[in-house]
């Protein structure tokens, strides 16, 4: 059943402090002007060696004004909801954009956007925060007392929730109010072996989601991995460590969104294609003359990006610049073909609309472009990954992400997992350690032999991707289905530490 | 209402046992630059409000950022039922009780606008100019923080801190992204800031990288510049939680459930500690966390915080201790202080280490720095915007970027030069961590383990 807008919210004065901060927009003379007042309440929990270490609650409340004036941005933003005090931060918007004005060359120009005013509530079943404190931690307890009972030395349960609530009015008319809902959790067991010092982690695959308590409960067996994971620790602790060398690699959806996230959702970020990122996250391999281009992968790779996938963490009805949330392609046939913008952006690329990128992370923060969901489309043939693992004479399966880095124009990465699976004639054969896939990204997503059909098809992502001066963290979803890939370089990282 | 008055009123509502306030206003301001001209900025003023109830030892909060006067009653309400389903905290301590207060306790929030940008600004503009005549581009980012800090409890602490913390950063790059270099700087009011040296600088760099190296994986001896010694040794401080240690999971745990205090891990000249006092890093003299965690302990809020060595002539001293496992262990507390100085006892510039140098690698910054083994404590990352290859002292030419695994820790026992130590911004984590004064040091087989195609 649709869920509506938080009550707390709506008894805020939105409609009337977006009066006056729009009349105050138009008098100071900008041409153009935006309000948006955010309630973002957060809950943090966490459930070390049973015993409850955190229980963090947070509710901010704040909004955001900002002016193109003189053909500058302004921005300003302020916690104090008095009608004086909006006049205030309006004036202050205008004054940072003519203070900064002389630093300014191109004046800033949009690509239109139709009016909209609407509601959006994302979809979910049961507001975390309608869950009693104590059944969160009871249930936290429950599987610590599992993974101890279970064989681990120790182990530590972590659980973030979210419910974000966004106002904005705009003085080209749009106005929209927007609720979204997210949970993340995740259990970490530690084993040690006391006569040598070594030790393992393993971590349990639940996905950060756009979706209510209901996801702990039944979205991903929590216990079960409570059961399973003592006994897979184990196995790793006494598993052999990985010869360096050359393997096929069958990657499990719970490892791939990741390499998805970082070697395509931010390569083809057109910001960081026209350089705004340099001095922080990063430039693009994927630049504009390779449009249309560029043999990013195999044939059979189709990504797609949008901010309209059931759950999806980038999801939404309107952007924080009031443009419609959309679905494109970004890779199709292996080939590139397009980017995730905003509305400066989209005229920059020569479109006459934005795809809704904008987001702001908190009413502190400017809406910069951030990354819609952005997903590798499965097979339509019913392929599943033990089809997959068949076709492998030599590799490893790899479960779960864990370590991740990637160059500041997205070539180079290295990543490692939670459970690492060698395989040899097409079966698994057993557990190994100390496992990294090192690759340059168009040679990895190139070497792409086959993917998985839906029913290997899952949604997994981040809550915290971070990016942009200030720092902001945006939550977004990667769908992907299992995927071979052919003659991966792989790691030893014991023997990449050895002095 | 007054921030002090907003502590007093709730003080004074509460019905638990102990109670713990903390506020904080702040001001900042903002801009961001690509392409020699300005992409966004900022002024933004918060308010944050968190009221720890603690009841039977259990710990109730909430945090607000906007704070309506006639609600504060049932905040506090709020944070003393959210006590009722916890635990006895396991890190339950006496609170920190004061019967003074702070001289400047009442007085209003220190503040910041938008024309503390009005020197660099100008500075900037005339870069931008020159860069474009030249072909070359500028990217970057400037902020200014000021922010007070209230922190009181129903023991009669009332303590305030005055906080100023900015950062400006600037990437140098020729027209076609070929070439590029960095510098940055953390500064408290931006009146140190030259930015007309910074570019000089940045452009000499570019001018280095006329010339092109192409050099294989491989370990090199790496002199590693102050800004990429602190992302290292910053990570490598943020892993040394004494609990984490005791309980073997991390590099600084030794089989059997002891940590490695005692053991040399650096040269004897190179001591590693945080203070305070530090002239140009100052922080918070007294403890202030809303959560508990290994590395703190919300029960140690207004303990006193002095200079701690973590590690003493080469060896480790301490790692970080909340009160209540100081007092579990029969250790020593030694909380966390927010800087980081590596005291080398060299005066050697970088390019005096440079000149010095027979063959290796010049390392400007790193970036996207990432744990991949926490037994050893093994880094992944990548070098950026500006690695050179030295050879008979001089500099030979820009070399392309690669991607490097090591440990931090392990990295200590490794170092076979140490330059001056002086003030300088971890490239990646500066934004989380920006006070840092750490020498250049030159690294023995330093593993660069691919190459790195970026520029």
């Amino acid at each position: 059943m649709p869920k509506s807008i938080d009550k707390a919210f709506l008894a805020l004065p939105l409609e009337q402090l977006a009066e006056v901060a729009l009349s105050e927009i138009r008098e100071a003379g900008a041409s153009y002007g935006d309000f948006r007042l955010e309630r973002l309440k957060g809950q943090d929990i966490n459930v070390r060696d049973l015993n409850i270490e955190r229980v963090s609650n947070s509710d901010a409340v704040g909004y955001a004004v900002r002016v193109v004036h003189g053909g500058s941005w302004g921005f300003a933003a302020s916690y104090d909801l008095a009608p004086a005090a909006v006049r205030a931060t309006v004036r202050q918007a205008v004054a940072v954009a003519k203070t900064l004005s002389a630093l300014n060359i191109e004046p800033v120009e949009m690509a239109a956007e139709p009016v909209h005013t609407g509601t959006y509530v994302s979809s979910y079943e049961k507001n975390p925060f309608e869950v009693a404190d104590k059944d969160k931690t009871g249930f936290m307890l429950e599987v610590n007392r599992v993974v101890l009972d279970g064989g681990a030395d120790h182990v530590e349960f972590g659980v973030q929730q979210a419910l974000e609530n966004k106002f904005f009015a705009s003085t080209e008319g749009t106005k929209t109010t927007q609720q979204r809902v997210r949970v993340q959790g995740n259990f970490e067991a530690v084993k040690i072996d006391s006569a040598t010092g070594a030790f393992e982690t393993m971590r349990s695959l639940g996905a950060p989601v756009g979706r209510g308590w209901e996801y702990m409960e039944s979205g991903y067996d929590y216990m079960k991995a409570a059961h399973e994971l003592p006994g897979l620790l184990a196995g790793k602790m006494k598993s052999e460590s990985v010869k360096p060398g050359r393997y096929d690699v069958v990657l499990d959806p719970t490892n791939m969104f990741l390499t998805i996230h970082e070697s395509i959702g931010h390569a083809t970020e057109f910001d960081r294609v026209l350089g705004y990122e340099a001095n922080y996250a990063g430039t693009s391999f994927a630049t504009l003359d390779k449009l249309n281009k560029l043999q990013y992968g195999s044939k059979i790779m189709h990504v797609t990006a949008d901010r309209t996938a059931e759950h999806g963490l980038a999801t939404i009805g309107w952007d924080d610049e009031g443009v419609e949330s959309q679905r494109w392609d970004l890779i199709n046939g292996g080939i590139l073909r397009g980017y995730q913008l905003n509305r400066q952006m989209a005229l920059k690329l020569g479109l006459k609309r934005s795809n809704g990128c904008a987001f702001a992370d908190s009413p502190g923060h400017v809406p910069i472009q951030r990354m819609a969901n952005v997903s590798l489309q499965p097979a339509r043939e019913n392929v599943s990954t033990e089809d997959l693992i068949s076709r492998v004479e030599r590799g490893i399966y790899i479960v779960g992400d864990k370590s991740w880095s990637i160059d500041m124009q997205r070539y180079n990465f290295q990543f490692t997992g939670q459970q690492l699976y060698e395989i040899k004639n097409g079966r698994v054969v057993g557990q190994l350690k100390d496992v990294a896939y090192q690759g340059v990204t168009t040679e990895f997503w190139n070497s792409m032999e086959a993917v998985g059909g839906s029913s290997t098809y899952r949604l997994g992502g981040a809550f915290n991707c971070g990016k942009g001066q200030p720092g902001q963290v945006a939550p977004v979803s990667h769908g992907c289905p299992s995927a071979l890939f052919r003659n991966i370089n792989i790691l030893n990282t014991v023997q990449e530490g050895a002095k | 209402m007054k921030p002090v008055e907003l502590v007093e009123k709730i003080l004074g509502f509460s019905k638990a046992d102990d109670c713990i306030v903390i506020v904080e206003e702040a001001r900042s301001v903002n801009v961001r630059f690509a392409n020699n001209t300005t992409t966004t900025n900022g002024a933004t003023h918060d308010l944050t409000l968190i009221i720890l109830a603690i009841k039977d030892k259990r710990v109730g909060m909430v945090h607000r950022s906007y704070v309506n006067p006639d609600g504060l009653e049932a905040l506090v309400r709020e944070a003393e039922a959210n006590c009722e389903f916890q635990q006895p905290a396991e890190d339950y301590f006496e609170l920190v009780s004061g019967n003074s207060v702070a001289p400047d306790w009442d007085k209003s929030a220190i503040t910041t606008d938008v024309s503390v940008f009005a020197g660099p600004a100008g500075e900037l503009a005339e870069a931008f100019q020159q860069m474009q005549a030249d072909d070359q581009r500028l990217f970057g980012y400037a902020e200014h923080n000021a922010s007070t800090l209230w922190l009181a409890n129903s023991r009669g602490l009332r303590r305030r801190h005055d906080q100023q913390r900015g950062q400006i950063e600037i990437t140098a790059k020729t027209a076609d992204f070929g070439s590029s270099a960095w510098a940055g700087q953390a500064t408290r009011d931006f009146a140190d800031v030259d930015v007309s040296g910074m570019v000089a600088g940045l452009r000499e760099r570019l001018e280095w990288s006329k010339t092109r190296l192409d050099l294989p994986a491989g370990k090199y001896d790496t002199l590693l510049s102050p800004s990429a010694v602190a992302d290292l040794t910053v990570y490598a401080y943020w892993t040394s939680a004494a609990r984490d240690a005791a309980e073997g999971r991390t590099v600084y745990s030794k089989a059997g459930g002891a940590t490695r205090i005692g053991e040399r891990l650096a040269p004897e000249n190179i001591t590693l500690y945080s203070d305070p006092q530090e002239p140009g890093l100052n922080v918070p003299d007294f403890e202030i966390t809303s959560s508990s965690s290994s590395y703190a302990s919300l029960f140690d809020n207004g303990v006193e915080l002095h200079k701690t060595n973590w590690i003493e002539q080469g060896v480790l001293k301490h790692l970080i201790t909340p009160r209540y496992w100081a007092a579990k262990t029969g250790g020593e507390a030694a909380p966390f202080i927010d800087n980081l100085v590596m005291a080398s006892g060299d005066n050697r510039s970088l390019a005096e280490l440079i000149k010095g140098m027979k063959r290796g690698l010049l390392v400007t910054c790193l970036w996207y720095i990432r744990e991949v083994d926490p037994q050893r404590l093994l880094l992944t990352g990548l070098t950026r915007d500006g690695i050179f290859l030295v050879e008979d002292g001089q500099v030979k030419g820009a070399v392309n970027n690669f991607r490097f695994n090591m440990s931090p820790v392990e990295m200590l026992g490794q170092i076979r030069e140490a330059g001056a130590t002086v003030p300088t911004l971890a490239r990646e984590f500066g934004d989380y961590f920006t006070f840092t004064k750490m020498p250049p040091l030159v690294i023995k087989d330093f593993n660069m383990s691919s190459v790195s195609q970026a520029t």
